[in-house]
Order: structure tokens, then sequence, then C-alpha cells
């Protein structure tokens, strides 16, 4: 049983509050998170600066100066009942265009030859199905992904690297995701995208949202190079 | 609204930044909070001018800033004391001052703490992203193009008139949180405080730490005794939600404390620094020594009644109070 039959409320600092759905990363536990994210926001209760949904958690984010713990777990719990009946938008599926291998994926080579695959393989696997963004978490717009087909799992790097390229298309574990901007990374980078992926000046500032879906298809280094965003 | 130039940055110092409250709601985007890291002395110094308390000020790091008004305007500065001088004197914070156009005011070095506020009444006056105007520097957005304050940049403000019923006016002395010394941290333990041992918990609460060279607006690398986890858990944990003040303690036993610029973790959190606290890990600098104390959160929201109750008080001291 990986989602837990009651939800613990766990406590962090003295303005967050953590609701924690599961102890695995799942589609199941994930969507409990998600729909608590919405139940939230529509109860827009007075008090609650933020909520931060991940994997398998929600952190609210509280002033007690405005709401007491005790009204606020209360309500909470008056929401996580309600749960059940929760109706999603549907997903909306972000098809984005990558280039693999050479000096776009420099962990490719490793990647196919970690996994006893071609490259071409690499490719294919990579672009089978249409991946569950269960998060948007640790830089502005990087979408935690999944899951990855069993054949393409393939663990982190030993030592990160100090820096990546923005638009690098990166795997670790069961997991895929995207640096929207130059940062360090420990994941296996595969490819790039030219599509931007994070824009402070837009509303919503992320092109991608927790809940939505993401497929990816090959494109060349011509294409990848003549893109325009 | 117009807005005219106020200050020429004759030297940007080791880091000066535009910060304000930061920004909330966007989280779920990735996007972490920024904002003053000692939200206490920032919100005086916004009293004091005459300021809205989330108005946007610089945030002043160890020393080195110099800039040069270009009018007239009001300003205070709070916060460390990194000895800031008014043309080569020496200037008292946590007033109000009027500057002439051509005054340089400096900031020498430290002497206390590890970061001063400069308000300027109005506020100033960069874009609004994400309903703030942080810098959030790793994003590389918010503030003054996203960035630090270099040389040669000019600062505006809003055009308006100089409030004259602020000047001279002060922070009274007692209410002044003290900086010298040891600090001691209270923190609330939790959410993974069952991931250590029974001893590595008394490590974290007994021992004495000193803030590392690692230290900036993402966090404070602690040295000192090694925290014991438990042998049956593992290391990291599923990445979640982190709060300014969450203490991680990573696969070397050696915890840090997060700051405004993270967002989401993968490491176990043995405890978080109570809100009242904060304000003094703003004012930590590498070599200073600090314990760890835990309350309940009970005594923990008290301690941040009283906290906001004296600022309350001195905003309803002030003249012109208009509420």
């Amino acid at each position: 049983m990986s989602l837990y039959r009651k939800t613990p409320f766990l406590v962090i600092g003295d303005r967050g509050l953590l609701i924690e759905f599961g102890d695995e990363i799942s589609p199941e536990t994930n969507q409990k998170v998600r729909a608590m994210a919405l139940a939230i926001k529509t109860a827009a209760i007075e008090g609650i600066m933020e909520a931060v949904p991940t994997y398998r958690s929600l952190l609210v984010v509280y002033n007690p100066l405005i709401v007491s713990i005790e009204d606020l777990k209360k309500r909470l719990k008056l929401l996580e009942e309600k749960l059940p009946q929760t109706l999603f938008p549907e997903p909306k599926l972000t098809r984005l265009p990558v280039v693999y291998g050479d000096l776009y994926g420099p962990d490719f080579d490793y990647v196919a030859e970690y996994c006893h695959i071609s490259r071409e393989e690499v490719i294919q696997l990579h672009c089978s199905k249409p991946y569950l963004i269960y998060m948007i978490g640790f830089m502005p717009g990087y979408p935690y992904m999944g899951d990855l087909p069993e054949a393409l799992v393939t663990p982190r790097l030993k030592t990160p690297r100090l820096s990546v390229p923005a638009g690098s298309v990166a795997i670790s574990q069961k997991q895929t995701g995207i640096y929207p901007m130059e940062s360090p990374g420990g994941w296996q980078i595969i490819g790039r995208t030219p599509v931007r992926l994070f824009d402070p000046e837009k509303d919503p500032p992320a092109l991608l949202r927790m809940g939505d879906l993401v497929q990816f298809y090959s494109i060349t280094a011509e294409e990848f190079e003549e893109w325009e965003t | 609204m117009t807005e005219v130039a106020v200050f020429e940055i004759l030297e940007p110092g080791v880091l000066t930044t535009i910060q304000d409250l930061g920004r909330y709601g966007f989280s779920q985007f990735g996007v972490p909070p920024s904002g003053a890291l000692d939200t206490f002395s920032f919100r005086v110094a916004n009293l004091l001018v005459g300021n809205r308390l989330e108005e946007a000020c610089l945030e002043v790091t160890v020393m080195g800033l110099k800039l040069k008004a270009l009018t007239e305007v009001v300003i205070a500065i709070t916060g460390g004391d990194l000895f800031p001088t008014l043309n080569g004197e020496p200037l008292d914070m946590w007033r109000t001052h009027l500057l002439v156009k051509g005054d340089v005011v400096a900031f020498r070095g430290l002497r206390g703490g590890c970061r001063s506020y400069f308000s300027v009444s109005g506020g100033f006056a960069v874009p609004r992203i994400m309903e703030s105007k942080s810098t959030y520097l790793a994003g590389k957005f918010g503030g003054l193009e996203g960035r630090a304050l270099k040389r040669s940049d000019v600062l505006y403000a809003p055009d308006n008139p100089i409030p004259v019923d602020r000047l001279g006016y002060r922070f009274p002395k007692d209410w002044i949180p003290p900086l010298q010394g040891e600090a001691f941290l209270r923190v609330i333990p939790g959410p993974q405080d069952r991931h250590f041992t029974k001893k590595g918990f008394e490590t974290f609460c007994s021992a004495s730490y000193q803030v590392t060279r690692q230290c900036d607006r993402m966090g404070v690398r602690l040295e000192g005794p090694k925290i014991e986890r438990r042998i049956d858990v593992e290391e990291s944990i599923i990445s979640e939600g982190l709060l300014p003040g969450a203490i991680q303690v990573p696969g070397d036993g050696k915890p840090i404390i997060l700051l405004t610029e993270s967002v989401t973790g993968g490491y176990a959190k043995i405890a978080a620094i109570i809100s009242a606290d904060l304000s003094k890990v703003a004012q930590l600098k590498p070599g200073d020594h600090i314990r760890f104390e835990p309350i309940s959160i009970e005594e923990a929201h008290n301690l941040l009644k009283e906290q906001e109750g004296r600022l309350r008080n001195l905003e309803e001291s002030l003249p012109s109070h208009r509420r």
C-alpha cells in the first residue's frame, strides 16, 4: 500500500503544514496531492499564503497571525474528506521537440551503453509515450516527469555537473526532466529542446503544469538551430 | 506615477540587491519566494521613512556599497551594522536622514551582523515580476534586471514630496535586536526528525555549530558534530516543499539552514527555525557560532505575536499614521 490510509499532517516550522498522502512516487498518490491543491485554491482559506504540490505531499504555508494551526488543520481535514469528488480538468498534452545526442546530449551514448540498447532505441523509448508531470520544482519551470520505460532506467551522475545548458532534456532513475535555465545538475543529459519552458514575464510563467502530460518527439540538429520560439 | 533618479551606484559592494517581502503563490511553478532575509529590520526601515511595510529596499551584504544621492531624499538604514558613513562621517542607523544632492553614503565594513537594509521614501522603483520587486539571483529575474547592483547603475523612486514629518525619527534603542555573541536559534522539530537517532537529535540540540563560507541567500551550511542518522532510513527523501528556516541534513550529517531562494528539496529535515528567529539567521556570517533549542509550536506562535506587536506599536506611534 503506497497511499496512506490516514493522511498525516506534519509540522514544518511555525508556518508550514506538510500533508503527506503516501510514501512513494506513483500517479495515484500524486493525483491526491493535485486534488488537495485544487481544493485549497477553491476554498480560498484566509491565512494560507502558498500551497506547494510535490510528488507525494503538499506543503501548506500559512500565516499563524491570521489563522491558528488548530483551525487550519480542521478546515484542511474537511477538505480532504471531500477529495474523492474532485473533478480534474482534462490533462493538457504538450508535444516537445528534442534533438538527441552529440553536443546536445553529452550522456546520450552512456545511457545507450548502460541500458545495452542502440542509440535509435534510446530515442524510440524516450518518445514512446506521454509522461505525467508529477511536479514543478527544484528551479523555475523544471518538470519532474515519469515514468520512463524500464529499459531506459539509468542512475543519476556520480558527480553532478556544475553547469547544464538551458533546454537540456535529462533522465534519472524512472524520471525525466528538462532544465529550463542554465544551472548545475546531476541528471543524465540525453538531448535538448528549443522550446522555452519558463518566462518570468508571462502569466502563467511556466509552460508546463503539474498533472499535465508531455510527449517528446525527435528533431534534427538543423531543425533545432532554426527553431523559432 | 513619475519617477526620479535618486541614487547612482559608485561601488556595488560584495552583494547588493533590491528586495521586498518576496513573491508568494508561484511555488507551483518552481519559483521560490526570495525577498529580504531579515524581514524585521527590513520593515522597520520602511516604517521609518513612511513607506508601506513591504516596499522595496536595498539588501546590503557585508560591505563595500557606495552610493551618491542625485536629489534630495529621506533614507534609513537598519539591520546588521556595516559601518555606514555619510560623506566620510559615521551615520546613525535605525533613524531617518535627509540627504541632499551629491551626498555619498558608504558601507565601510562589518561591525555586527551581515546584512543592512537601506530604505528610501517612496521605495525603489523597479517592475513587479510575479507581483514582487524581489531579486531572485539564481532565476535571474526580479529587482534590477534580475541581478545584483553594479557600478554606474542608477536607482529610481517615485517623485513624492519629502516626508518632512519623519525627519529625525528613531527606532527605540531597546527594540533593536542584539547581534553579539553566539546566536541561539529556536526550532520546532520535524518533519523528518525521526530519521535521526536519539543520539543524533541530542547532538543537534546540544552542540555548537559554526557558519561556513558557503552561506548565501539559498542557505547556510554549518560545520560541527555529525548528526547520526538511523541506519534503516535512506539518505534522501522524495522531493518536497521547503520553507525558509528549514534545516536539512544531507549525507555528511552536517546541517544546512535553507533560506528564501529554495523551493523544493530531497534531504531529510530535522527541524525548522521559528519565524521570530529568522532575522537572526539573516545576520549570520562565516565563522559565527550558533546553537539550536527545540521549543513547542505554541511558544513559537507567541514569540511571533510579540515581535509583530512591537512592529505594530512602532507603526502606531509614528507621526502621520493614516490607518
